[in-house]
């Protein structure tokens, strides 16, 4: 007989088979905790009301999406973070790249780059060319943009600490290239508070970042409209063991910080807001990520109406790029790589996302190689082509289970940033090791749960079997650095050095004042001045910071 | 006399920012009963032997993805040869090409650990290898 509510059901007709027989685990939970009912019904979400809590696509709180009609007009960009060697290796794999079907570019930039070291500095050794391309001065964005227009690509760039100086660099390419700064496309990753907490490549202390972060922001929203002058990403603080509802919290509690200093700096919400984007992780737990991409729209349109008072919708949009989960790539079985991005690809889709990254198989070895690579964006494909997945917006919108999970997701997201505001603010809680501690503690907690098998990995501590080594994995060129260095050489003797020290020295006096960066560092960089000296000059002005929380 | 504690250098060369898998062995360790001092990130080889030196250990561990390994290992296993610790049991992981192992253990470095391997085993293989020396 039907049950007429889930607690009859419960009783008459779950109940008798659970006695007969045990479920696979004594409880169900996402990775973030929630445990999980059987099933989901209509008494589930009561307080449901479908006008405010989801709307139509492309309307406030956009928790269906931030267009009207999502991939039905175009689908997601596909862009695939690339960057290794030289600027001639990188041009090489971005031209492919192009030619395969990809429809933005993604520079990864070497840690020297992103530290702000220069490829013949001591602490580059072994350095260059690895994880990313080695840019030193404007010569090399030169090269790495050869038989790119500038006008016809946007380019997303993972540079955060010295990101003032690689924009300054794109802005200069655009003006060689004859692209006004105003039809220039892109991001600047530019969000260097995750860095303190997960990623790791801050240079200056927090006050002096933020200060250059806001320079960027105030910039772009005068000078450059087109571009995303902040990427507030939450993709690294999952990598760093985060769970979904944390990477959300710490990901919009710093989107708060950001927004806040831009607001203190003078500007109004809705001049700047709507360039801010995000970037965000799909890990492998398919519901929760679903759920997680829907309530981190809603709760940052809620927080930039609610408590920012902003007025243009487009300020209330949280737009975002997904990279599938690179932790949870595995050196055993490598080909099972494949179906892990897969499925978070998917989530990514259905979950919303304006562009994607797909891990490749072989990253748990290294910088993946063009072969791995081109199965990556081949999976985008048969998503976005074959499978009608993109057809409809939000499809999985309306089942209670993705309700659900998506108001838990919001309200525990809540709690956090509650909290972090009880601190004083992101920067404060990063200051007294708070954002660092939780993720600590989450990362162990999942380590744990696959060493005893509550998490299960495939081809990890289940189905273990042997496996065939990767072919054809990506070499270095132990040549790079020589060629990198004699390249640097080679531009420092060419330049004019009197021009490089005064704009130097006017560079170090705009960073004691409070004018804004920007200007200083293009005349530094059109001079050929290298991101080291640049950053050398920051770094006497504003000191620089060690790590706040380690072990 | 009680054994004294096995004394592990968990080390961060490179400039990479990737701690977790660090701090999740370096906590693994501790919770096992080692001793365990973590570098942090960003160190370099010099600065390593240094506290490896000073805190006398037993284990240096290091974990390195931004793919210098092959650079800086050899400067990290001289400057132990130097200072007298040439014994020190010396692991790594993290982003590790597997042709680029042969050389690693060439050069002194006892085990290399890939990603998904268990905590469980590095500690076993620590408790098992520090015995036998």
């Amino acid at each position: 007989m039907a049950s007429s509510s889930k607690q009859e059901w419960r009783k008459s007709t779950l109940a008798p088979i659970l006695e007969r027989f045990s479920e696979r685990q004594g409880k169900f939970e996402t990775t973030s905790g929630i445990e999980l009912d059987t099933v989901y019904v209509p008494e589930d979400l009561a307080d449901f009301d479908y006008a405010s809590q989801l709307g139509y696509p492309g309307e406030y709180p956009f928790t269906r999406g931030v267009q009207p009609n999502m991939y039905r007009g175009r689908l997601w960009t596909i862009r695939e973070y690339a960057g290794f060697g030289t600027a001639e290796d990188t041009n090489a794999r971005y031209k492919k790249l192009l030619a395969e079907g990809q429809t933005g570019l993604s520079v990864a930039f070497h840690l020297p780059t992103q530290i702000g070291y220069d490829s013949d500095h001591p602490l580059a050794r072994g350095e260059v060319g690895k994880v990313g391309v080695a840019i030193d001065t404007l010569r090399d964005m030169e090269i790495l943009f050869q038989d790119i227009p500038l006008d016809k690509v946007s380019t997303s760039m993972t540079i955060n600490a010295t990101a003032a100086i690689l924009l300054a660099m794109y802005i200069a390419l655009g003006r060689k290239q004859g692209v006004e700064a105003a039809r220039l496309n892109g991001t600047v990753q530019n969000d260097t508070l995750k860095d303190y907490i997960a990623r790791g490549t801050y240079i200056f202390p927090p006050r002096p970042s933020m200060r250059l972060i806001t320079d960027i922001i105030s910039y772009c929203a005068k000078n450059v409209p087109r571009w995303n002058s902040v990427s507030i990403s939450g993709y690294h603080i999952r990598e760093a063991g985060s769970t979904a509802v944390q990477e959300i919290a710490f990901t919009l509690a710093n989107g708060i910080a950001y927004v806040q200093a831009a607001i203190d700096a003078g500007l109004d919400v809705d001049s700047f807001a709507p360039r801010l984007s995000f970037f965000l992780n799909s890990h492998i737990n398919f519901f929760e990520e679903v759920a997680k991409f829907r309530a981190a729209r809603r709760l940052w349109a809620r927080i930039m109406r609610e408590r920012f008072g902003a007025k243009d919708e487009r300020s209330c949009m949280l737009r975002f790029h997904t990279q599938t989960a690179g932790v949870s790539l595995v050196a055993q079985q490598p080909l099972n790589n494949i179906i892990r991005a897969a499925l978070q690809a998917l989530a990514a889709t259905m979950g919303g996302t304006q562009s994607l990254h797909t891990d490749s198989y072989d990253e748990a070895y290294a910088t993946p190689s063009e072969d791995a690579v081109t199965i990556a964006v081949r999976t985008q494909q048969v998503i976005g082509y074959e499978s009608g997945i993109p057809d409809v917006v939000d499809p999985l919108g309306g089942s209670y289970y993705i309700e659900y999970l998506t108001d838990r997701i919001e309200r525990g997201a809540s709690e956090y940033i509650a909290r972090i505001d009880d601190l004083g603010g992101a920067v404060a809680g990063i200051e007294e090791g708070f954002q660092q501690r939780e993720i600590q503690d989450a990362s162990y907690k999942y380590q744990m749960m696959i060493e005893q098998g509550k998490q299960t990995i495939v081809g990890v501590n289940k189905f273990v079997s042997g496996y065939s080594k990767i072919a054809n994995m990506l070499r270095f060129d132990p040549e790079v650095e020589r060629k990198q260095k004699e390249r640097l050489a080679q531009v420092k003797q060419e330049r004019d050095s009197a021009r490089v020290k005064r704009a130097l020295e006017r560079l170090a006096d705009v960073a004691r004042s409070d004018e804004n960066t920007l200007p200083s560092l293009l005349e530094c960089v059109e001079a050929y001045a290298t991101v080291g000296e640049m950053t050398d000059t920051l770094r006497e002005v504003f000191g620089t910071q060690r790590e706040f929380l380690s072990f | 006399m009680p054994k004294r504690k096995i004394r592990v250098l968990i080390a961060k060369p490179g400039l990479d920012g990737h701690d977790r898998g660090a701090k999740v062995i370096a906590r693994a360790l501790r919770d096992a009963g080692m001793e365990v001092i973590y570098t942090g990130i960003r160190q370099t080889p010099e600065a390593i032997v240094a506290t490896a030196v000073q805190e006398d250990v037993d284990v240096v561990g290091m974990s390195i993805l931004s793919g210098a390994h092959l650079e800086l290992f050899p400067i990290v296993m001289e400057g132990l040869k130097n200072k007298g610790k040439a014994d020190t049991l010396v692991v790594a992981g993290g982003i590790i090409p597997e042709e680029d192992i042969p050389a690693m253990r060439q050069m002194g470095i006892k085990e290399i650990f890939s990603p998904g391997t268990p905590t469980s085993d590095i500690v076993e293989y620590i408790r098992r290898e520090s015995a036998a020396t």
